[in-house]
């Protein structure tokens, strides 16, 4: 007992300033959870065939999400083919899995990722593997969000190196001028704007009957926006990496892609793994923008579950579910990039 | 003697980094086997001159050969020549990243597609050779500056070289750590390896040294063997320069 109050002494009240904000902190902490926890948990209601119950008593319906639960995970993907979604689910879970242990730490990591996103995606369409064709615009939900994520981190982070690569280039001025246009006019734009250009002024361009699916669309959006921004993180790993180092290279006779390849890159990449995966995270948040071209992704799916008029009045519910799906992911990407940070740094400098 | 006998030959060589002009007027010759030891006040244009050898730094005027090929800007060529001329830096530049094994298979096996397990025999008779076999497997931050600067003069043998340029190899060492790379040069010298070094180890120079030749403000002072350099030096700058530095 003494112990706890000893470390409590310590930790929150060292000095009167900093103990009057703790206690400050304390009680704001506890008020929250005085009234989110009788809602939450104690009134809320687990099962129930239809919301009556639910409004009557008074605390979280959880059985509206639990009704709802086939829509947001995987939206309007047809209830027979369900097993598909699952197994894309499924697929994705063992990524994580595999990519958790540090012996996977490699390059073939990305390859390993862009076959799950192929083989994910076959399945889902399931044509050339023989199964009922499920057209783009069924996918939704979490899946859809889960696919618009990892297509968008393992194409946008090439094409935001190549950028970073072509604007380092001060021997070849005309492909660093596009470049520098690239990322700056993309910059300058949100990415809202990017996305409505993609899924509604693309087709304008394109010869009619040339259809492209507004998945696609809003993949290649998602690509272009976080390329840009990947671009601007990767010049600071590449201004980072010492002149020296490029000499050294040079000098062993090494071509430019070799150079940047074998030297420069490794070393730039790893000196930014925490701000690239922040990237990547404000990409996973920015797919839930698709909502805007009418995609039903996670947020969409759960919104539209929440305007079901048989079930009226349980959005809140809906958030706190999808807030703490979010919240996994990005804790689950930012712990992941701490990790293998660390694991570099120990491996070299001592 | 026959033009042909030369493995390095500049003619009128000039370079200017903007306005300044830092090489003025330089006239070279380097015989295969020759070991040559430049010195001169900082910024006199040293490492300048050694850069454009194998093209890290560009000239505008004059003409530069390397081992009969044209130094100019014939990319092929300049891979060519790099391939066959070393370069030990000051900082020694090794690749963090990368253990020693891997800094030294890394030039044989993506410059002349060497096999992996020929590459690696080849790094592991050249760490012998430098005297730290046993640190194959560690990361350059794991070692002394003096370890660091063996595995990249080894690093550079690797390339089995004509021509190795030295950079201040033992300035940026502590005092302790100078004679073991120093040591290696040494044996390297007497095997016949064509050297330009950069440096201010005089007891390096009068040991091992063909031709000792003097820089200032981008021009070549002076030159001469070793014993006639230090002990009777023709032009003031030199004395002055050799008062300073003994
Ligand atoms: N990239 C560059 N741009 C502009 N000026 C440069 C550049 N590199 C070197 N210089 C200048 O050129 C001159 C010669 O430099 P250099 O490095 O060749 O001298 P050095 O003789 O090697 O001197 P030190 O003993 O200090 O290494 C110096 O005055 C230096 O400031
Ligand atoms: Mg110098």
């Amino acid at each position: 007992m003494s112990n706890i109050f000893i470390w409590g002494r310590k930790n929150l009240y060292p000095t009167t300033g900093q103990g009057i904000i703790s206690i400050a902190i304390v009680s704001l902490v506890g008020l929250v959870l005085w009234n989110f926890l009788p809602w939450s948990i104690f009134n809320a209601v687990w099962v129930a065939d239809n919301s009556d119950v639910c409004r009557q008593a008074g605390g979280a319906c959880w059985a509206f999400i639990w009704e709802k639960l086939y829509f947001i995970l995987f939206g309007f993907y047809p209830a027979e083919e369900r097993w598909r979604a699952w197994l894309v689910l499924a697929l994705f879970l063992g990524g994580i899995l595999y990519s958790g242990r540090s012996k996977s730490w490699t390059l073939s990591l990305i390859v390993v990722w862009l076959g799950l996103v192929v083989s994910m995606m076959l399945l889902l369409n399931g044509t050339l593997l023989g199964l009922p064709t499920v057209e783009t615009s069924y996918w939704g939900g979490l899946v859809l969000t889960i696919i618009l994520a990892m297509t968008g981190i393992i194409f946008s982070y090439p094409f935001g190196v190549l950028l970073a690569l072509g604007r380092a280039n001060q021997r070849l001025p005309v492909i660093r001028g596009i470049c520098v246009s690239i990322i700056e006019i993309i910059r300058g734009v949100p990415f809202i704007s990017l996305l409505f250009m993609a899924s509604l002024m693309l087709p304008l361009f394109l010869p009619s009957g040339f259809v492209i699916p507004k998945l696609v669309r809003a993949i290649v959006a998602v690509i272009i926006f976080s390329g840009c921004y990947l671009a601007e993180t990767v010049r600071g790993g590449l201004a980072a990496v010492s002149r020296g180092q490029y000499e050294a290279a040079q000098s062993l006779g090494l071509s430019y892609w070799k150079t940047m390849g074998l030297v420069i890159l490794p070393q730039a990449l790893s000196k930014v793994i925490q701000p690239t995966v922040g990237s990547f995270i404000s990409l996973f948040i920015d797919t839930t923008l698709v909502v805007i071209i009418s995609m039903y992704d996670l947020l969409g799916a759960a919104r539209a579950a929440a305007s079901d008029s048989a079930w009226l009045g349980f959005a809140r519910e809906a958030y706190v579910f999808l807030a703490l799906i979010y919240f996994a992911f990005c804790y689950t990407l930012s712990k992941y990039s701490r990790r293998l940070e660390k694991d570099i740094l120990t491996k070299k400098v001592h | 003697m026959d033009k042909k006998a030369y493995i390095i030959k500049i003619e009128q060589l000039n370079k200017w980094f903007d306005d300044f002009h830092v090489l003025i007027d330089i006239n070279l010759n380097v015989s295969s086997g020759e070991i040559l030891v430049i010195c001169g006040p900082s910024g006199s244009g040293k490492s300048t001159l050694i850069r454009c050898m194998n093209n890290l730094e560009v000239y505008q005027k004059g003409s530069l050969i390397v081992d009969g090929i044209y130094v100019g800007d014939n990319l092929k060529d300049i891979q060519k020549i790099r391939t066959e001329v070393g370069m030990v830096f000051q900082h020694f530049n090794l690749f963090p990243h990368l253990t020693v094994l891997d800094n030294l298979t890394l030039g044989p096996r993506w410059t002349k597609n060497i096999p992996l397990k020929e590459a690696k025999d080849m790094a592991m008779h050249y760490l012998e050779k430098v005297k730290i076999p046993e640190k194959f497997n560690s990361y350059p931050g794991q070692l002394s500056g003096g370890q660091q600067q063996r595995v990249a003069i080894a690093r550079s043998l690797c390339m089995r070289p004509k021509i190795i340029l030295f950079d201040e190899p033992t300035s940026a060492l502590d005092p302790e750590m100078v004679k073991e790379v120093l040591d290696v040069m040494i044996d390297l010298a007497k095997e016949g390896m064509t050297m330009l070094v950069v440096s201010h180890e005089m007891g390096f120079a009068k040991q091992v040294a063909h031709r000792v030749m003097f820089m200032d403000q981008g021009q070549i002072i002076e030159q001469n063997r070793p014993e006639e350099f230090f002990n009777n030096p023709k032009e003031e700058r030199t004395k002055l320069f050799l008062s300073q530095i003994i």
